[in-house]
């Protein structure tokens, strides 16, 4: 306290004597000071990496071994989009993204329109339909897993099947393995689409339909024609990430299947865990796949945003 | 067209009335004008009119038709909305076509329709501007054109101009005197501006407290007030009213003032004043006529010019203070005295407690 006392006392008389010697930092160079420390972690943890992983993925390399890149050219990318492996990840991928986002945005809505109305309790359910989504992708695919176990899971028997020889095997059956992935996804991510989709809605302001009930319109017509494109923006907004999110998904089909049974539930993020952390540890390769995933996520979110944009009109 | 009764209509939120029972009668082609202040039901009244707003109990017949439980879009009535309640994410040609498209009517037919009311509100050129680019005017136009283009029973506006600039209003409050006499339709116009009332209305409804206070011409609302409340509401400044006490053709006024009461209206005193004579006195500012024999006499207290006369504000007593409208020309120093009559034919009086106006069954506006 008293140190601070007399430091403002000689700031305040070196200002009032104006002693041209006395070094005093401009606005901007303390501003600066303080961004720096952000600017040299971004450098850093982002920039650096981001540029350098650019560089490996022209390269021959692998850090697991003693040797330096290797520059191969593009080499890399044309073994991945000449791969047929590769393509089915990007198929299984892209069926699981689609299927995935779809049904989430039906069930969102779907909640949203009914939990729109307030009655007793409503903050009660919106909160518990809520909690998926708050949870931890490995837990939830841990504890999803258990439920699908064909002998001990209780999902099949809400199904309705009790014969273990008959059931569903969920993650075994390659031609519901990736269904399987998106009942869980469904299952954890709707609430999102959910929520957004509410606050759309609760913006939607209540003249808009009295306006709509003056001028005789039936309620398919007020929610065709009111309700859709109101939401639109921001049910756009929850497709945009969530699609985003679906490419890139990695935990839920980690901890479900890894991947399997055999490789059909190999996305593109699994393939490229594969590739980066196990067996040669191939990053070259691994970063150049990397370099795809990210210019297809860049794309398809540009597509979205324009049709966002189109949507508010601007 | 369509005749609008309400009989015996009223509205309650919990317990509290927003409309006491009410009974009116729109005539067909009618143009008529709720006023009242804010929060005196005349809005509730009108929503109620629409089927916005479901009635606690009574009737709403439609020529003759009780639609008190039809839901607004069975009641074919067009409603204009204070904040235009346009539908923002459409262009302001897809809002004058919705309630065209809501009935299916024909893409040609849609067309013409927008264009031909459109042209009628002179907003052509905004029709592909989406509302929030649109001025508050041509707001308001678009949602007119919304309401005008079909032809429906009746025509609800709730303060459709309450929310444009003062410069505005008296146009557009002539677009819709206009429309209303081009189109000749049953009109229900609420609003808290008694300028727009008189300039407006064929009928003025004046509402205060839930009730009903008096339903009538302007120019009868203007000049024979049904009570204190209208007296004091409807003009600016309103009547003046001074307390006096009647006694034997003669009103003991404030400051020593003794008015001599018509000849038309003694009967009606004698018979009607409570035992100890006690009187409100009423008088429009333009009734004053100075005078230097005048009866009473007053001093100035300010003098305001208002362009085309002067507004003198004469004080009888200490509290008591007179509006009075005088040629342009007139001018008063402070506190000089003024003396001055009222014209004995546009003398109103009111029962002190009823607040009611005494009737003389003869006078003249």
């Amino acid at each position: 306290m008293a140190q601070t006392s007399t430091d403002i006392t000689s700031l305040q008389s070196s200002q009032a004597t104006r002693q041209p010697r006395q070094r005093q930092m401009s606005d901007l160079r303390i501003m600066q000071l303080f961004i720096l420390p952000t600017v040299i972690l971004l450098i850093l943890m982002n920039i650096f990496p981001l540029i350098y992983s650019l560089y490996l993925s022209f390269t021959n390399y692998s850090v697991i071994a003693d040797k330096a890149p290797e520059w191969i050219g593009i080499q890399n990318y044309t073994t991945i989009l000449s791969d047929q492996r590769f393509w089915a990840n990007f198929a299984t991928t892209g069926r699981y993204a689609l299927i995935s986002v779809i049904l989430q945005t039906l069930i969102g809505f779907g909640l949203a329109l009914l939990l729109r109305n307030k009655f007793k309790g409503s903050g009660l359910v919106t909160t518990l339909i809520l909690v998926p989504m708050m949870l931890s992708p490995i837990v939830v695919a841990t504890f999803w897993k258990l439920m699908f176990n064909p002998s001990l899971g209780i999902f099949n028997y809400l199904l309705g099947y009790t014969d273990i020889n008959t059931s569903p095997l969920w993650l075994g059956d390659p031609n519901l393995a990736l269904w399987a992935i998106v009942i869980v996804d469904v299952w954890m991510w709707s609430p999102f689409v959910m929520l957004l989709c509410l606050a759309g809605l609760s913006a939607i302001p209540e003249y808009l339909y009295e306006a709509a009930a003056i001028d005789r319109a039936s309620a398919w017509f007020q929610f065709r024609r009111i309700t859709l494109p109101q939401v639109m923006p921001l049910l756009l907004i929850a497709v945009l990430f969530r699609t985003i999110e679906a490419f890139k998904q990695f935990d839920l089909v980690m901890g479900l299947t890894s991947g399997g049974p055999g490789d059909v539930t190999e996305t593109v993020s699994i393939r490229l865990y594969k590739l980066a952390f196990q067996g040669q540890y191939d990053t070259g390769m691994s970063s150049a796949l990397a370099y795809i995933i990210l210019i297809i996520i860049i794309a398809v979110s540009n597509l979205y945003i324009r049709s966002l944009n189109k949507a508010r009109g601007a | 067209m369509a005749t609008i009764e309400l009989k015996q209509v009223e509205k309650k939120f919990g317990e509290s009335y927003a409309v006491k029972p009410l009974d009116m009668t729109i005539n067909s082609g009618e143009f008529i004008v709720l006023l009242g202040p804010s929060g005196c039901g005349k809005t509730t009244t009108l929503r109620m009119i629409s089927g916005l707003e479901a009635v606690t109990s009574g009737n709403i017949l439609f020529d003759g038709k009780d639609v008190t439980w039809l839901h607004p879009s069975a009641r074919d009535i067009a409603f204009v909305f204070q904040f235009f309640a346009l539908y923002s994410h459409l262009s302001a040609r897809e809002n004058i076509a919705f309630p065209l498209q809501a009935q299916g009517v024909k893409r040609e037919e849609i067309n013409q329709r927008v264009k031909a009311v459109a042209e009628m509100l002179k907003i052509e050129h905004v029709l592909n501007a989406r509302p929030g680019a649109l001025s508050g005017g041509d707001q308001q136009r678009v949602a007119l054109a919304r309401a005008l283009v079909r032809q429906p029973a009746a025509f609800l506006m709730d303060e459709p101009l309450g929310a444009l600039d003062a410069e505005f209003r008296e146009s557009m409050r002539a677009e819709i005197k206009q429309l209303h006499l081009k189109q000749n339709a049953t009109t229900v116009y609420v609003t808290h501006d008694q300028v727009e009332a008189m300039a407006m209305g064929d009928r003025i409804v004046v509402m205060s407290n839930a009730v009903v206070q008096q339903a009538a011409t302007p120019s009868e609302v203007y000049h024979n007030p049904a009570n204190l409340f209208v007296a004091r509401f409807i003009g600016s400044p309103g009547m003046n009213l001074i307390q006096g006490t009647y006694q034997a053709g003669k009103i003991q006024l404030p400051g020593s003032n003794v008015m001599t009461v018509p000849e038309a209206w003694k009967q009606t005193l004698d018979s009607k004043l409570p035992a100890d004579g006690k009187v409100i006195v009423g008088f429009r500012p333009e009734a004053v006529e100075v005078a230097a024999d005048g009866e009473i006499h007053s001093t100035t207290y300010a003098s305001d010019l208002h362009g085309g006369y002067t507004m003198l504000h004469l004080q009888l007593d200490r509290d008591v203070i007179v509006h009075a409208r005088a040629a342009r020309e007139m001018r008063y120093q402070l506190s000089e005295t003024v003396r001055f009559n009222v014209q004995p034919n546009m003398v109103r009086f009111f029962h002190p407690e009823t607040e009611a106006a005494l009737q003389n069954g003869s006078h003249t506006t």
